[in-house]
């Protein structure tokens, strides 16, 4: 396969559970040797697209092609070229470290120098070699979260789907899985990642935020963060929870958070100066400030998840 | 279809049933269990009833009645009366459970073969003891050249007639029974470890993992079932042996018939598991399931009761079940000498049910995974 040629393409990409539509008419390019993210609020159908993406379920209706391959028709074909780390531990509790790795080796078709020289790399790249005779079921999260990964990666798949994988680990855990996941995007390995860290979604080279199934804004972290229809403005002030209070539901505004003593304000205007703000906040506090900041990754998400909700308000 | 992850499916769950020390104990101790209980318990014939004799007549025919019937240990005579009035008293304290009544005139009633030479007193509150007393009624006497009939109001005289036992001569129940535990504790065990075994792993979530990897719903179904195919075979082991021992109940045709059909049936049973496993969401559904095709089975299938004595409907509802055409082979092995080739129409059906079953199971397998 030629190197630029995207990875997965998903066209319309459709799923209903009987009347509810998990996934609406996705349209997906990932390519080559990129992380990619999946970011959205839970129920968002992340994970839904990740299980239709490596054949564990079938669209309803749109086009899949991983690898190269349509699915799900060319689906076993495609499962020995992806590995597929699932959102809740699922490797057995009750094997140990080396007994679950030379489980899926076996599964893999893996056997004999092949088999032992993978998992010595295994327990080498992803620390595991002190744990070799422990129980799954006893490990912390982080060496589950380990365990797990070298699991999928065992036979050096093309393409390594992750749902939520950090969920259950602490955060130095977490940066050391991310390094990981580079490593393996180094080596030619293309990742899609789920998530719904900010921190996280902000490290994928390129993501899409995925929001009651639908795709609502796809692109590199920068290019989502610049092209955001909208401004953020911080407000400073006396009694910021009577000032939220007020700004809550109030044209214009998408979102508002408080971040210690200070408010955050997402607005719907591009350029936003803030001076209608500033008339309204300064008639509940006079001596509020407020001043114009860079948006950050959830502006850009809270921006693209709210959107439904206000073109319902302005229809009415 | 690959040898290779089939085996490294057998092998990873071989690993996991020796760390599950309880399903480990189920395998020994549910056949020991249930054989001891039920070869203790189901007891169908009542032994040393507590009993009285009043001999009115008490001449040289009637002690010789009295000895007989005291030596077939059906009734132990504790109490010899001279009066009515006592068995009544007797009876209604609980100290005796019958009593055998000669009257004065025993020789002279003899004589009639439409009167009723001597009369058995049931306690009749204990079903059990009534039905057995009341055979005793028309127990064979074959000493005494005279017909004997129970007192029954309304009951027409029984003749003298001879019932020879064939294969069971003793009566006595473990022989019946035996047979037909091997039956029921693999209907039992099998059929569950085989839905919980495939279900867990679906309620793990170690399925979902799985999906995504090259091992094949099939390799994985097999993988999983064949070390229960020799766990029944142990478990059978384990019964032939204890009934031999406990029990005394013999193998008397040939052993590898009894293993023949055994594996045929835990084919059969372990069917049924796959195919409750792709109906379970959880364990617990399926552990419902299988108790659910457990009980018809106990009690249509002839090891409870009599399977001629049964209604029509009950008798084809009956042929069915795995279990009935599994009793009609082992008890044909183990007690009539029968060789299996003899027993093939069972074989078939057996058979049939494991086509139809997988069948089932493996059509409806793409849906549960999606």
């Amino acid at each position: 396969m030629p190197v630029d040629e995207p990875v997965i393409v998903a066209q319309g990409l459709t799923k209903r559970f009987g009347k509810l539509v998990a996934v609406d008419h996705l349209d997906l390019s990932v390519r080559r040797a990129e992380v990619y993210g999946f970011l959205g609020p839970n129920g968002s159908g992340k994970s839904t697209t990740i299980r239709m993406l490596c054949g564990l379920l079938d669209p309803t209706s749109g086009d899949i092609e991983v690898l190269g391959h349509k699915l799900p028709q060319e689906a076993e074909t495609v499962k020995r070229s992806i590995g597929y780390m699932t959102q809740k531990f699922s490797l057995y509790e009750d094997l140990s470290v080396t007994e679950n790795l030379e489980f899926l080796a076996a599964v893999h078709g893996l056997s004999g120098a092949k088999a032992r020289q993978r998992l010595d790399e295994m327990y080498q790249r992803y620390h595991l070699g002190d744990l070799r005779k422990q129980l799954a079921g006893t490990m912390s999260g982080g060496q589950k979260q380990r365990l797990a990964l070298a699991g999928a990666v065992l036979h050096e798949p093309e393409l390594l789907l992750l749902d939520e994988p950090t969920s259950a680990v602490d955060p130095q855990s977490r940066r050391d899985f991310w390094d990981a996941l580079f490593d393996l995007a180094e080596a030619g390995t293309t990742l899609l990642v789920s998530t719904h860290y900010m921190d996280e979604a902000e490290r994928c080279h390129r993501l899409a935020i995925l929001d009651r199934g639908r795709l609502v804004a796809n692109g590199s972290p920068q290019e989502l963060m610049a092209n955001l229809p909208g401004s953020t403005l911080r407000v400073d002030c006396a009694a910021p929870r009577g000032v939220q209070q007020a700004l809550t539901g109030e044209a214009h505004v998408l979102g508002v958070a408080q971040i210690g003593s200070s408010l955050r304000v997402l607005t719907d205007r591009r350029d936003d100066s803030g001076d209608w703000l500033r008339e309204r906040v300064r008639a509940i506090d006079a001596n509020a400030h407020i001043e114009h900041v860079a948006s950050n990754l959830e502006d850009v998400f809270v921006a693209a998840t709210r959107k439904p909700t206000q073109a319902a308000e302005n229809a009415a | 279809m690959k040898l290779g992850r089939l085996f490294a499916v057998v092998r990873k769950e071989l690993i996991q049933l020796g760390r599950d020390r309880l399903t480990f104990a189920m395998i020994v101790g549910i056949p020991t269990l249930q054989l001891l209980l039920f070869g203790f318990a189901i007891n169908l014939d009542v032994r040393n009833l507590p009993a009285a004799v009043l001999d009115q007549a008490n001449t040289a025919h009637s002690r010789e009645l009295v000895a007989e019937l005291a030596s077939t240990q059906v009734l132990d005579f504790r109490h010899t009366v001279v009066a009515p009035q006592e068995i009544e008293d007797l009876m209604r304290r609980g100290e005796i459970s019958a009593a055998v009544v000669i009257p004065t005139d025993f020789e002279a009633r003899l004589a009639h073969p439409d009167r009723s030479a001597w009369q058995v007193v049931v306690d009749g509150s204990d079903q059990s003891v009534q039905a057995a007393a009341r055979q005793l009624g028309a127990f064979p006497l074959d000493s005494l050249d005279y017909g004997t009939n129970a007192n029954r109001p309304g009951a027409r005289p029984v003749a003298n007639v001879e019932i020879v036992n064939f294969y069971n001569p003793e009566r006595r129940a473990p022989v019946n029974t035996v047979p037909g535990l091997i039956g029921v504790i693999l209907t039992m065990t099998m059929v569950i470890f085989t839905a919980m075994a495939i279900v867990r792993e679906r309620e793990r979530g170690n399925m979902e993992m799985l999906i995504a990897t090259p091992l094949s719903p099939l390799e994985l179904t097999i993988g999983k079932v064949l070390p229960y195919v020799a766990i029944g075979l142990v478990q059978v082991t384990l019964i032939l042996i204890l009934g031999l021992f406990v029990f005394d109940v013999p193998v008397r045709g040939s052993l590898l018939g009894v293993y023949l059909a055994s594996l045929a049936y835990i084919c059969a049973t372990l069917a049924l598991g796959v195919f409750i496993s792709t109906l379970a969401k959880s364990q617990f559904q399926a552990m419902q399931m299988a108790f659910f095709t457990f009980l018809p089975q106990i009690l249509l299938s002839g090891f409870m009761f009599p399977f001629d004595g049964m209604p029509k409907f009950a008798q084809w509802l009956a042929e069915i079940f795995p279990l009935t055409h599994f009793l009609r082979l082992i008890r044909g092995i183990m007690l009539r000498e029968a060789q299996i080739g003899e027993m093939w129409q069972e074989l078939a059906a057996l058979g049939a049910f494991v086509v139809v079953m997988l069948g089932i199971a493996v059509r409806r397998f793409r849906k549960t995974l999606d």
